[in-house]
C-alpha cells in the first residue's frame, strides 16, 4: 500500500511516498490501525494533533477498512501565507 | 468597459460576469505572499470593492515572495504601500483599509461588510478565526496556505459546503507545524497558490465553472503534482453561532509580551534587564542586539541557570514565534519572561523608518 506524505509528515518520514507493503495481508486493518502503526514507526507523528487522512483521494474516518491496493495520504494543515 | 474586453469577449464570461465583479465586495486577510497576487489580479480584473486587513511592515526577507514591494519600501507599512500601488493599477476600485491584525473583537464587524473573504493569512489562529466568523456570518471564504514547496487551496462554507473545521477540526498547537518565517518557503509558491485563490474568487463571484468546494487541492512544486482530496460537511461545524473564547497565541494567550516600540525604548534607557536571544548561532552571528544572552531554542532546557531570574527577562527571536515557544516552555518551569513581539525583524525595521 502506498502512503503519500504532505507537509511536515514528509519531513518526519523523510520521503514523499512510503510503501507499507503487506500491511493488510492476512488481517483486516483500518485507517486508525495504519495511523497507530505509523506513529509507532515515526514517533514524531504523535505530536500532530490535527492530521487529515485520505484514502483514494477522499477524506477517511479512522474506522474505514483498508485494502492493499488503496492509496493513502497524510495531510497536515499548513499555515503559511 | 473597454479595459475588460479581453475577458468580456469570452462567451462563458461576458458583460454579465463583468457586471457581477464590479458589484462585488471582497475582503483579503493579509497582504503578504498570498494576498499580493490575489489583490493584483482581482483589482486588475475589475472587482468593485476590495478590503485589505494588514498591520505589518515590509521586511527585507519578505521581498523574495511579496513581489509588490521594493527595496526602498523596507520598513514602510504594507497596507499603505499596497493601497497606493493598487490605486495606480485601477482607479475605479473602492478600497477599504483595516490597519490591524484580525482579532476576536474586530473580526465580525470587518467581515460583515463583504460578500466573500480570501484567507491569505500566515498563522493558524487567524485561519480558525476567519473560518468561525465566516460560518457565523454565512460568508464563503477562499483559503490558501503554503509551506516550503507545497500549497493547499479550498473554498470553504460555500452554499452549505464543508468548512475548514470539517477538514482540520482542531487548531494545531504552536509548536507542531512549522511556519514560513521560521522554516522557509520558495518565493514562487505563494504566487501560484495566490493566483489560484484569485481564480476561485472570480468563479465564485460570477458563477462560471465549478467552485473548489468540498475538495482540497494539494500542490507540490517539486514534483509538479496537483492532488485533489474530497471531503464532506460535518453538520455541527455549520451550526456555529459564536466565536471561541480564545484563539491561542494570536495575542490572546497568557504569557506577557511587549511591542517593539516599547521594547526599543527600554533598550535605549539604562534599565536593568536581560535579553535572551533564542535563535540559531548563524542567525545570532548575522545580527544581534548588543549585550543579549544567546541560548538557542533547542538548548533552552539545559540552560535555565543562565537566566537571571531576579531581573526582568525578555525573550526574542527572528519573528516572535520561537520566542513565544521559549516563553511557554520557561513558564512551564515557573520562569516568567516577556516575549518581544515581532522579534529582530520588527526591531530592525524601526532602524530604517
Amino acid at each position: 500500500m502506498k502512503v503519500l506524505l504532505f507537509g511536515v509528515t514528509k519531513d518526519i518520514i523523510g520521503s514523499s511516498i512510503l510503501d507499507v507493503s503487506n500491511f493488510t495481508t492476512n488481517t483486516e486493518k483500518t485507517v486508525g490501525d495504519l495511523h497507530t502503526y505509523l506513529q509507532e514507526e515515526y514517533p514524531e507523528l504523535k505530536k500532530l494533533s490535527s492530521l487529515a487522512i485520505a484514502v483514494n483521494s477522499a477524506y477517511a474516518e479512522h474506522n474505514i477498512t483498508l485494502k492493499d491496493t488503496d492509496e493513502v495520504a497524510l495531510i497536515p494543515p499548513v499555515s503559511g501565507g | 468597459m473597454k479595459r475588460y474586453v479581453r475577458q468580456t469577449v469570452l462567451k462563458e464570461f461576458g458583460l454579465a460576469a463583468q457586471e457581477k465583479l464590479s458589484k462585488a465586495k471582497v475582503l483579503v486577510i493579509g497582504v503578504g505572499g498570498l494576498g499580493i497576487p490575489v489583490l493584483q489580479y482581482l483589482n486588475a480584473m475589475g472587482v468593485g470593492t476590495l478590503g485589505l486587513v494588514e498591520a505589518d511592515t515590509i521586511d527585507i526577507t519578505n521581498l523574495q515572495r511579496q513581489v509588490l514591494y521594493t527595496e526602498a519600501e523596507v520598513g514602510a507599512s504594507k497596507l499603505a504601500t499596497a493601497i497606493q500601488k493598487l490605486k495606480a493599477q485601477n482607479s475605479t476600485t473602492l478600497f477599504k483599509q483595516y490597519n490591524t491584525f484580525l482579532t476576536k473583537e474586530n473580526v465580525l464587524d470587518i467581515v460583515s461588510g463583504f460578500d466573500v473573504v480570501v484567507d491569505a493569512s500566515d498563522n493558524f489562529a487567524t485561519r480558525y478565526l476567519v473560518n468561525d466568523a465566516c460560518v457565523i456570518l454565512n460568508k464563503p471564504f477562499v483559503s490558501g496556505a503554503i509551506q516550503g514547496f507545497e500549497g493547499q487551496l479550498s473554498v470553504f462554507n460555500y452554499k452549505g459546503g464543508p468548512t475548514y473545521r470539517c477538514l482540520f477540526p482542531n487548531m494545531p498547537s504552536a509548536n507542531e507545524i512549522p511556519n514560513c518565517n521560521d522554516n522557509g518557503v520558495l518565493g514562487v509558491v505563494p504566487g501560484i497558490i495566490g493566483n489560484l485563490q484569485a481564480l476561485e474568487t472570480v468563479k465564485l463571484l460570477t458563477g462560471i465553472g465549478e467552485v473548489l468546494s468540498g475538495e482540497l487541492l494539494l500542490f507540490n512544486g517539486l514534483q509538479q503534482t496537483y492532488n485533489k482530496i474530497k471531503f464532506t460537511s460535518v453538520k455541527e461545524n455549520l451550526e456555529r453561532t459564536v466565536l471561541e473564547d480564545s484563539y491561542g497565541d494570536n495575542g490572546c494567550s497568557l504569557g506577557s509580551s511587549i511591542d517593539i516600540q516599547d521594547f526599543k525604548k527600554i533598550v535605549n534607557t539604562d534599565a536593568s534587564f536581560q535579553l535572551v536571544d533564542v535563535r540559531t548561532i548563524e542567525e545570532y552571528n548575522t545580527y544581534h542586539i548588543p549585550n543579549s544572552t544567546h541560548i538557542p531554542l533547542t538548548e533552552l532546557g539545559f540552560h535555565h541557570s543562565k537566566i537571571e531570574k531576579e531581573t526582568t527577562v525578555y525573550v526574542i527571536c527572528q519573528s516572535g514565534k520561537r520566542s513565544k515557544m521559549a516563553q511557554n516552555r520557561l513558564e512551564e518551569n515557573n520562569i516568567s519572561v516577556i516575549n518581544v513581539e515581532g522579534g529582530i525583524n520588527a526591531y530592525r525595521s524601526l532602524e530604517t523608518v
